[in-house]
C-alpha cells in the first residue's frame, strides 16, 4: 500500500530542534572543545590534543569510579527488576486495595532526590537513626560514615527503596493488559502457576520490562544526588561513582580538560547502551 | 555574543565540520536514492544507511579510545582502521 506522506509536518518539530540544539548540542560541542585544551581561567586556552583522553584512559581513579558505577548499576538492576515483578504479581488486580497499593507504590517516586538522600542519611545514622541504631542494637556493626560495606549497603537499599516502585508500576501495567482469556485457557490446560508466569505473563511483560531496565540503567548510571547527599562519595572514595567523580574533577578541582574527556567517554558509554537497548527492543517488536 | 566562550580550535572545528558534511552528504544520497536502502546484515540487524553511519561513528570513537589506551597518542593508523571499519560497516552490516 502506498501511503500519502505530507512532509510539511516536519516543520512542526523545528522548535524542538532549536531547543535541543541550544541546550544539548551547543554545550556538548563546548565540552568537546574543552576536552582537547587546557586553561588557567580568563578564557585563555592551550591546545593539548588527545592528552586528557590518554590520561583518563590510564587513570586508576577513572577505572575505580567506572567499576564502582558498574557494580552499583548491576546490583540495583539485579534486585529491582525481579523484586518489582514479584510485587506487581502479588498486587490485587482491581478494587479498593489495588488503588491503595498503587498510591503507596507511587509515594517514593514523588520524593525529590536530595530529600531522599537527606532522609536516608538521618535514618541510617548509627547513633540516632532508626536503621543505624537498630542494626547496632541487634549486634550488627553498622556505620555508613566509616565502613565501606555499610555505606554500599545503605546506598543500594536507598535506591531499591526509591526506584523499585517504578518497575512495579510498569510491570503492573503490563500485567493489566493481559486478556483474561489467556488465563482461562491456561486453567483449562491445567497449567501450573510457574507455567502461567513463564509462558503468559513474562512474554506479555517483555516490552515494559525492557523499558524498565533501560530507564533504571540510565538513571542509575547517571545517579548523583542521592549518594552525594548520603555519603558524599565516602568513606574515602568507596562510593564515588562516575558522576560524583566527574563533578569533583570539573567543579572541585577545576580540571576542565580532564573532566571534559571523562564526560565524553561517559557519554559514549551511555550512547552505546541506549543504542543497544533501542535496537534490541525495536527489532524484537518487528519480529 | 561572540563564540569565544565555546573555546573553538581549528581541530574541533574540522571535526564537527566533517560530521556536518557527512550529514549533508547522507541527505543528498537519500534524495538521490530514497528509502535508506534497508537490509539485514551480518549482525542480524535491520539497518538503514543512517543506522550504518551511526554504527560507524560510534565504533570509530571506541576504536580511537582503545588505540589511545593501548597503543599511545599517535592516531594516524587508528584513522586508517576507522576508514576500513566504515567500509566494512557500509558493505556488510
Amino acid at each position: 500500500m502506498q501511503k500519502t506522506l505530507n512532509n510539511k509536518a516536519w516543520f512542526m518539530v523545528l522548535p524542538v530542534l532549536l531547543i535541543v540544539a541550544l541546550n544539548a548540542v551547543v554545550p556538548l560541542m563546548t565540552v568537546v572543545n574543552y576536552s582537547v585544551q587546557d586553561t588557567f581561567g580568563n578564557n585563555v586556552f592551550f591546545f593539548e590534543g588527545t592528552r586528557w583522553f590518554s590520561e583518563v584512559m590510564a587513570s586508576e581513579r577513572f577505572h575505580g569510579a567506572l567499576m564502582r558505577q558498574l557494580f552499583f548499576t548491576g546490583t540495583i538492576l539485579a534486585i529491582e527488576i525481579p523484586l518489582g515483578v514479584a510485587i506487581a504479581l502479588a498486587m490485587p488486580r482491581s478494587g479498593f486495595w489495588a488503588s491503595v497499593c498503587l498510591v503507596l507504590m507511587a509515594l517514593p517516586l514523588l520524593i525529590p532526590w536530595n530529600v531522599v538522600g537527606a532522609m536516608w542519611n538521618i535514618y541510617a545514622l548509627p547513633d540516632i537513626g532508626l536503621l543505624g541504631f537498630g542494626l547496632n542494637w541487634l549486634g550488627i556493626p553498622y556505620d555508613f560514615t566509616q565502613q565501606p560495606v555499610s555505606a554500599w549497603f545503605t546506598v543500594i537499599l536507598m535506591d531499591v527503596w526509591h526506584w523499585t516502585s517504578l518497575v512495579v508500576l510498569l510491570a503492573y501495567a503490563g500485567l493489566q493488559s493481559i486478556d483474561d482469556n489467556y488465563y482461562r485457557a491456561a486453567q483449562i490446560d491445567g497449567a501450573s502457576r510457574w507455567a502461567v508466569f513463564r509462558y503468559i505473563q513474562l512474554p506479555k511483560m517483555k516490552h515494559v520490562l525492557t523499558i524498565a531496565v533501560l530507564l533504571r540503567f540510565m538513571d542509575s548510571f547517571m545517579i548523583y544526588t542521592e549518594p552525594f547527599v548520603l555519603t558524599g562519595g565516602g568513606p574515602g572514595n568507596t562510593t564515588t561513582v562516575l558522576s560524583i567523580d566527574l563533578v569533583k574533577a570539573a567543579l572541585g578541582e577545576f580540571n576542565l580538560g580532564v573532566a571534559s574527556a571523562m564526560s565524553i567517554i561517559y557519554f559514549l558509554m551511555t550512547l552505546l547502551v541506549c543504542w543497544l537497548f533501542y535496537t534490541i527492543t525495536m527489532q524484537g517488536e518487528q519480529k | 555574543m561572540g563564540l569565544s566562550w565555546m573555546a573553538w580550535t581549528w581541530q574541533t572545528g574540522a571535526f564537527f565540520g566533517v560530521i556536518a558534511l557527512l550529514l549533508i552528504g547522507m541527505s543528498l544520497w537519500e534524495m538521490k536514492d530514497p528509502g535508506g536502502n534497508p537490509r539485514r546484515g551480518v549482525l542480524g540487524l535491520d539497518t538503514t544507511r543512517g543506522d550504518r553511519l551511526f554504527i560507524t561513528l560510534l565504533g570509530s570513537a571506541y576504536i580511537n579510545l582503545a588505540w589511545l589506551a593501548i597503543l599511545g597518542p599517535s592516531l594516524g593508523w587508528a584513522m586508517v582502521l576507522c576508514l576500513v571499519y566504515a567500509v566494512l560497516v557500509f558493505r556488510y552490516v
